[in-house]
């Protein structure tokens, strides 16, 4: 604990090595700042957080410093108000605005502007400039992100995010003085699968949102509520926002353990399915569904895509027994097995942060870039941190002092090891990736778990080492290998998992829907897609009576239900989700749902005949051994903070006696929401919720998302309040399960082994149906080797694997394992990796 | 007795006062131009929608009468999609006006707008959209924007230098 005075006034602070500018914020002072970011650190560029500093006590001159500069030290005294400072603050901001444009009202940041934000805060109400403003041109930087380069601050934020924080390499700062220039050499896709982030990062409009400038709405018209990304196994939290009945745009919620600041563009994204015109909308008639399961046997599917709710809602309506996972043959052993290994391995599963903080990492088949995208940034900064870490400890750097640091350690990386089949985004951090197939992987891992291999021997030297598998290999293996090596190292196990409840389904411990009885008369199958699991859909549901689909997407299931519900997408309902950490989330309605749209779990109810509030729906799972304490997750629909709920509309939302007046000019009720303690009104409490609950970053003067560190304990600490979300796994329950090390992969003359290819854009089947997802999925093609690539002459070939049979272009992938092919996932509903044939060409294979 | 005399004769007096009161309708007052009355959305001088949709109007409204949807043209001028006004809510305030920054929205002094129904006081663009410049003849909010529209190219507006040559050597 140290005492540093500001303006005269002790403060307690922890010092921490943390800066002036940081310890201003943390204690709720207002500094006006650009370049500084808490996730990039420091790099005293724009002189902005300036502030008087003196000697001692008796220093009544001081001397003008920059805070985010300046580490904080017991005994300081400064002083933030004095004129001299606020002078220069002004000045600086009155010379970054110099060639701003006057495009505030054309601008999709305006009104959460953070140039906006300081240049009030600073006092610099006037224009005086007269001269000619610099003009450059805008590049397409792709569907995602608009570039508006006249707005540029040259505060080079969005640089040391892009290169520095997520490796990507297009994005440059080009030119020279006011010239400066920050895009690509050529307009073109902007290649980081992070790259939405600038949206968020850079401080003005010169990076926006391109698909919320096709809806447009201002922030403070956005009706938003706390919610979970629903992409991938990761669970970050989002903020999606909405108007007019349409979802805008997603935001980063800020988590401390998980998402931080920054999130994945199939997250940020993906969400225009929500809008999708090709939903189900109209339901089928209730009743008519309601006799039909009482005309025989009753089998029901889950979703790892539902929410807990939903699958309880389900299992309570067609009973335990007859109750199966939504989930592949082979997807469904695999996660069951990774849950097993999570609960026998002695500490729990790492969160996100715990992630970065690791100082080794051992990397086994799998490609997080484009399975788990949010895992793979966080790995990125596991390799990059130590050797930072430590230079700083040797050179005597601060750890906020960015450039010095980076400038320190040049291209040095912790022990990072990548064994994949196929090329990874991380291989550029890695020490070492090798090029094998599943089993080798496997091999690989439990040679690691022996000791033998200097691969072992980097790791064993490790603090906090980690080791990172998952779904996206296919490989029980491989999974099992990683438990092997991740119990003999003594680290950290991660797996990655597939949907956004993948580990909450299997939690219920229900087999599989590929076993399910073949004389089911009624089958319900809640948001499952029959035709994307199993191989033999048709001939199965050809069986079944009467097929009843609850589904928010117009999948081929769908149009061959006899009966449709149409489910609430993750924006109108409220759910409970089970990320990769066995960690519970809420989240909750955005938006109530139009037309015949119910909740998944409202319809299931009502075809039991049963009505029940939420809570009610979380209380009767929690009774399941499994679930014990979910309903810890948020608070429940009856908390209120002064008597009041949270409202989901900001205070200033506009035209509420306009919108609806075309219809009606009668202002309608503010739809009452039983579930949830928030409201869908701009009326309530307009404090600080806890954090469970927070729908909005925004405090008094901070407009942008920038208002965070309002929020915040400290800056870049955890949010005030209780933490977000309960742990559900329980771990060190008991003995490995014996795994041995599978046979060498040998090559096989007549037949080639179908690996399983995963990508962020597309494989992931709500995301694929958003427009601007949909624009950069690539299309489909088969990687092969370099030898198999010249035997087969790069026409397009014939691929049977299984019963599908699927022509294909090529691509080359020189470094793939002989013997290997890499097919993408999702064109076939047989599992990968599988033996198979190629045909085409000059020649067979 | 007295103060009741007092009265009849004051009553008398005016009958050869000036007479203040208008026979409205047939007679009309002049309003100053600065009168708040029905709002119009102008045009420029260009002859285009002055209106960029930027939803200052819509949110600075006390009563919340003003709902609007941005959209774009291919070129990337920005317009609303809808524009309405519920003038069964509006105060004539004129913050609108004032918060306006492309002079699109101006209060007119035209105030004959009773309705037998509310309904029929909900305007939409088509009702508000005017063919003049309104009191403001020569802003072009276009003009001094730095974003590219059809028309009106990167370096073109006023107080603009050329764009720059990023590939250029020169100082």
């Amino acid at each position: 604990m140290a005492t540093i005075y500001i303006d005269n006034e002790p403060y307690t602070v922890e010092p921490n090595g943390r800066n002036l500018l940081e310890v201003c914020l943390s204690l709720g002072l207002d500094l006006p700042y650009f370049c500084w970011h808490p996730a990039l650190k420091s790099v005293g560029a724009c002189r902005q957080c300036a502030v008087i500093l003196f000697r001692d006590e008796n220093d009544t001159r001081g001397r003008l410093t920059m805070a985010c500069m300046t580490a904080a030290r017991d005994g300081m005294r400064l002083s933030l108000t004095d004129p001299r400072a606020v002078a220069f603050r002004a000045s600086i901001i009155e010379w970054l605005m110099v060639n701003h444009p006057h495009d505030c009202p054309v601008c999709d940041e305006g009104g959460e502007c953070h140039l906006q934000d300081m240049t009030v805060m600073t006092g610099h109400v006037r224009r005086d400039y007269r001269f000619d403003k610099r003009t450059h041109r805008n590049q397409n930087l792709g569907p995602l992100v608009n570039h508006e380069m006249n707005r540029c601050i040259a505060c080079y934020r969005c640089v040391r995010y892009y290169r520095d924080y997520a490796g990507g390499r297009d994005l440059q700062a080009l030119g020279w003085h006011d010239h400066v220039y920050f895009g690509r050499m050529e307009d073109g896709t902007l290649e980081s699968p992070f790259s939405g982030n600038l949206v968020e990062v850079c401080p003005t409009g010169v990076f926006t949102d391109k698909t919320l400038g096709r809806h447009y709405t201002r922030k403070w018209d956005l009706q938003t509520a706390p919610s979970l990304c629903v992409h991938c196994g990761v669970g970050c939290n989002t903020m999606p926002g909405e108007r007019y009945g349409l979802l805008r745009r997603v935001q980063n919620r800020f988590h401390h353990e998980i998402n931080g600041y920054f999130l994945c563009d199939r997250g940020r994204y993906g969400y225009e399915f929500v809008n999708d015109a090709a939903r189900p909308r109209v339901a089928a008639d209730p009743d008519t569904v309601r006799g039909w399961l009482s005309e025989g046997r009753v089998a029901g599917a889950g979703s790892p895509r539902a929410s807990l709710e939903a699958n309880a809602a389900l299992r309570a309506l067609v009973g335990a027994e007859n109750f199966y996972a939504g989930v592949a043959p082979a997807e469904h052993a695999l996660v069951a097995l990774m849950r097993a290994l999570l609960e026998v391995h002695p500490t729990p599963p790492p969160s996100l942060r715990e992630v970065e903080e690791a100082d080794a990492v051992l990397l086994l088949g799998e490609d997080p870039t484009h399975t788990t995208p949010r895992l793979a940034l966080a790995l990125r900064q596991a390799a990059l941190r130590p050797p930072m870490a430590a230079a700083g400890a040797t050179l005597k750097i601060p750890p906020f002092d960015d450039a010095a640091l980076r400038e320190a350690v040049q291209d040095a990386t912790a022990p990072f090891f990548i064994a994949t089949p196929q090329a990874t985004a991380l291989d550029g951090v890695a020490m070492q990736a090798l090029r094998l197939a599943p089993d080798d992987v496997a091999r690989l891992g439990y040679a690691i778990a022996a000791g033998e291999g200097e691969i072992a021997a980097a790791l064993r030297n490790a603090q906090r080492p980690l080791v990172v598998a998952g779904f996206g290999s296919g490989s029980p293996a491989v999974a099992q290998a990683a438990a092997a090596a991740a119990r003999a190292l003594g680290a950290r196990l991660c797996f990655t998992l597939p949907a956004c409840n993948s580990l909450g389904l299997a939690l219920f411990d229900a087999p599989g829907v590929a076993d399910m009885p073949r004389d089911v008369k009624t089958l319900i199958l809640l948001e499952t897609d029959l035709f994307r699991l199993l191989p033999d859909a048709e001939a199965r549901l050809r069986k079944v009576k009467h097929v009843v689909v609850l589904d928010c997407l117009a999948t081929p299931t769908v149009a061959a239900a006899h009966a449709v519900l149409p489910t609430a997408t993750f924006a109108e309902a409220d759910g409970t989700l089970v990320n990769y950490e066995g960690r519970a989330q809420r989240h909750f309605r955005v938006f109530p749902a139009t037309g015949d749209v119910r909740e998944a779990w409202q319809w299931l109810d009502a075809l039991r005949g049963v009505t029940r509030t939420f809570d009610e729906v979380t209380a009767a799972l929690a009774a399941l051994p499994a679930f014990a304490g979910v309903e810890g997750a948020a608070p429940r629909a009856e908390f209120r903070l002064l008597g009041q709920p949270v409202p989901r509309q900001p205070h200033r939302t506009s035209g509420r006696t306009a919108v609806t007046a075309n219809v009606d000019v009668h202002e309608p009720t503010t739809p009452p929401d039983p579930d949830s303690p928030l409201a869908f009104s701009m009326e309530g409490y307009q404090g600080h919720p806890p954090a469970p609950l927070t729908p909005r970053f925004w405090a008094p003067g901070w407009n942008s998302q920038q208002a965070l560190n309002k929020f915040q304990q400290e800056v870049g600490g955890p949010l005030v309040g209780r933490p977000t979300g309960v742990h559900l796994l329980p771990v060190n329950t008991g003995a490995v399960p014996a795994g041995t090390p599978p046979p060498p992969f040998q090559p096989r003359a007549d037949a080639v082994l179908f690996l399983p290819a995963h990508h962020i854009f597309g494989s992931e089947p709500l995301s694929a149906r958003a427009p601007g997802i949909a624009a950069l999925t690539p299309a489909p093609a088969l990687a092969v080797g370099a030898a198999l690539y010249a035997r087969l002459g790069g026409g397009p070939v014939e691929v049977r694997v299984g019963d599908a049979v699927l022509t294909l272009p090529l691509r080359e992938d020189p470094a793939l394992p002989v013997g290997t092919a890499v097919l993408p996932v999702g064109l076939c509903a047989e599992a990968l990796p599988a033996w198979g044939t190629l045909t085409g060409g000059p020649r067979d294979a | 007795m007295l103060s009741i005399l007092h009265t009849i004769w004051n009553v008398f007096t005016h009958a050869f006062h000036r007479r203040v009161t208008v026979r409205y309708p047939e007679e009309k007052r002049p309003l100053p131009p600065r009168w708040r009355g029905r709002i119009v959305l102008t045009r420029d001088p260009d002859g285009a929608e002055r209106c960029v949709a930027c939803q200052l109007c819509s949110v600075v409204c006390p009563v919340g009468c003003i709902a609007l949807q941005t959209t774009q043209d291919e070129t990337g001028r920005r317009y609303p999609a809808f524009f309405r006004i519920n003038f069964s809510r509006c105060i004539f305030c004129g913050f609108c006006e004032e918060a306006c920054p492309t002079c699109a929205i101006q209060l007119t002094p035209d105030y004959e707008m009773a309705e037998y129904t509310r309904p029929a006081l909900v305007y939409e663009k088509e009702d508000l959209l005017i063919d003049g410049t309104g009191k403001y003849h020569d802003y072009n909010y276009y003009r001094v924007a730095g974003l590219a529209i059809g028309g009106k190219d990167k370096g073109e507006a006023e107080h603009e230098q050329p764009p720059v040559d990023v590939r250029g050597l020169l100082p």
